[in-house]
């Protein structure tokens, strides 16, 4: 069973009386494990491929369905289950909630579970260590660099110990040695969970990094290239 | 976690949740305040009518209150007194009184009149006489000449201490009589409107002035101030059933003072009316505050939704913000509100200055306020209750953000 399956996937946006079509009848297949970056210049899609992927946004055709579940039948509350426990979402932006703790961010979407609260800390410290913040526990995001806010991001995406991992530009805001550095980390975590990863850019470093390298124009996938 | 993400999150902007908080503050001590004033003003209103000859009981003929006569004096003054002793408690203090209308005059004035003739010994804890401040010296029970008035009376007559006074009244003959008396004491009362109202003689004078013997217009009893409501109504009812064979009408204080009870039926309505005009003043602060913290914190709750989180939970959180909010402020406003109180019925708050509007509600110049705690429940119970059901529109708002939306806007 393929961890994600797109076929035919269209999104229109209305912008005033314009018509604009971000994704044209797109189909894509993501294998468990995969290590996957959509390509492609700003307006190409990717993020709009990404959020349907993710749930995020609702196709105007087509049809999504991760680890065999489509969304078309799934309701909203089913669609928000599946985002808390199969889904990881890593942002441009890191995205962390800034009057908690890194332990506490990272711990956040266990609470949502209904993990218990040891645990919870278990967790959390276990993938913080990973992500290389084991002395960054009790910092609050406007204490810690840009970098090691996109790895509270990345752990929080990975300690539910979701099927997928969604993400969107995640070194658009770092520089190139943190974001080689953050790339590292993404690919040890691809290994060693073989969790999926899939992410969104135009930046040649990451492109470099992945395994199959999804290319997007106007709304469409130009070329799909797995390297050996 | 929530609880603590709730708590955590209202410190974001503490210059705004300061504001919010100090908006409540005052509107929860306004509350208190405002309500302890008005039932120290309600309670001095009755205070002040059982005080001013009225007392808790009264015993009447069934046709002094239309025609206030002597000729519609109570008989068997003894016997009545004899009977109310069985059934009132030992606490209880009665008197007889001799009430009729007359004129007093002197060589510059004359004015219509109340004429009280009493035992000045056992007014003292059943009405304002019994205890007013007093220049001269009082009467004794059995001064025949002796006479006591107010002092505003004096100052319109122009006379003082030792000066004479001619009281002309009807008597129980139907003829009119008159007698000059002296002027042993001017009292003060709370009420400029009493010092004119009354003055006061021994009842032998008043028997001598009306040429009755042993005889009252009336048999006023005051029971222990803490007797509750209920109580006075059994009692009211006790003495209506062993007076029977004497044919006299018994009221308790609430027929006697028609007015002051209507108003204090209402008076619970109004007090919630107040609570609520105070809080929708108090109620748009809070929607402004919370809504302002939703649509700064937009992209953070699309990020939520983004990571699974429940429109439900969304809301619930945000209206926690709110119930932390309105807690603390409750807190705060009934401490501050308490102690603003607590102040003020020590000293008391002096409306001298206002003493004409006063007295026209029968209040006195000092109020006093009285703390309630059903008023201070009910103010926090307002805040509270519809604090939370007027967050529930900002919540919704931060419920439904969709997580493309906020990414988009920011």
């Amino acid at each position: 069973m393929s961890a994600v399956t797109a076929r035919d996937v269209s999104k229109i946006y209305t912008q005033g009386d314009v018509k604009v079509t971000a994704l044209g009848k797109v189909s894509l297949t993501v294998e468990t494990g995969e290590f996957v970056a959509l390509a492609g210049p700003s307006g190409s899609g990717k993020t709009t491929l990404l959020n349907l992927i993710g749930g995020l946004d609702t196709p105007d055709g087509g049809e999504v369905t991760v680890n065999g579940m489509a969304f078309s039948t799934m309701s909203s509350g089913d669609l928000a289950e599946l985002r808390l426990t199969q889904i990881g979402f890593v942002f441009q932006s890191y995205n962390l909630i800034p009057v908690l703790t890194a332990e506490e961010n990272v711990a956040y979407i266990l609470r949502l579970q209904g993990v218990g609260k040891k645990e919870r800390q278990e967790r959390a410290r276990a993938i913080l260590n990973d992500v290389g913040l084991e002395d960054k526990y009790d910092r609050k995001p406007s204490q810690l660099s840009g970098g090691q806010q996109q790895r509270v991001a990345v752990a929080r995406a990975l300690v539910s110990n979701p099927a997928i991992i969604l993400a969107d530009e995640p070194t658009a805001n770092l520089d190139s040695k943190t974001g080689d550095s953050l790339l590292q980390m993404m690919r040890e975590m691809n290994q060693k969970h073989h969790v999926t990863f899939i992410f969104s850019t135009h930046d040649a470093m990451v492109m470099e990094a992945a395994k199959r390298i999804v290319s997007m124009k106007d709304g469409q996938i130009v070329a799909d290239k797995t390297k050996c | 976690m929530y609880t603590q993400l709730a708590w955590r999150n209202i410190w974001r902007n503490p210059r705004r949740t300061a504001i919010i908080l100090t908006a409540i503050l005052i509107g929860v001590a306004a509350m208190i305040i405002l309500a302890a004033l008005m039932r120290g003003m309600v309670g001095g209103m009755v205070d002040n009518a059982i005080n001013n000859m009225v007392g808790h009981i009264k015993v009447q003929h069934p046709d002094y209150r239309s025609d206030p006569d002597i000729s519609h004096g109570l008989s068997d003054v003894d016997g009545i007194l004899k009977a109310l002793k069985i059934v009132l408690p030992e606490s209880a203090r009665l008197t007889r009184r001799i009430r009729i209308d007359g004129v007093v005059s002197n060589a510059r004035e004359s004015a219509g009149i109340e004429i009280v003739g009493i035992n000045p010994k056992s007014e003292i804890g059943m009405s304002f006489i019994g205890t007013a401040p007093m220049e001269g010296s009082p009467i004794t029970d059995s001064d025949k000449n002796g006479i006591l008035i107010g002092a505003a009376l004096a100052k319109k007559f122009q006379t003082g201490i030792g000066k004479k006074l001619v009281v002309t009244t009807q008597r129980g003959d139907g003829e009119s009589g008159s007698r000059a008396f002296r002027i042993r004491g001017i009292f003060h009362g709370d009420m400029e409107v009493t010092e004119k109202a009354y003055i006061f003689i021994s009842l032998p004078a008043a028997e001598r002035l009306v040429h009755e013997k042993e005889s009252a217009t009336e048999i006023a009893v005051t029971l222990a101030r803490e007797t509750s409501s209920k109580e006075l109504t059994e009692f009211v009812m006790l003495c209506r059933a062993v007076l029977k064979p004497f044919n006299v009408s018994v009221y308790g204080w609430k027929d006697l003072l028609p007015a002051i009870t209507a108003y204090l039926a209402m008076f619970d309505v109004f007090l919630l009316i107040w609570f609520v005009v105070i809080f929708i003043a108090m109620g748009f602060g809070i929607v402004n505050t919370v809504l302002m913290a939703v649509y700064e914190r937009m992209r953070e709750f699309g990020l939520l939704k983004a990571i699974g989180m429940r429109p439900g939970r969304i809301i619930r959180m945000v209206m926690g913000e709110s119930l932390f909010l309105l807690m603390l402020g409750c807190a705060g406003g009934t401490f501050f509100g308490l102690g603003v109180t607590c102040y003020f019925a020590k000293t008391g708050i002096d409306l001298g200055a206002f003493s004409k509007g006063t007295e026209m509600w029968g209040m006195s110049r000092i109020i006093l306020p009285v703390i309630n705690a059903g008023d201070i429940l009910i103010a926090n119970a307002v805040v509270l209750l519809l604090g939370l059901l007027v967050s529930i529109y900002p919540a919704v708002k931060a419920a439904r953000f969709t997580p493309v939306e906020t990414m988009r806007q920011s």
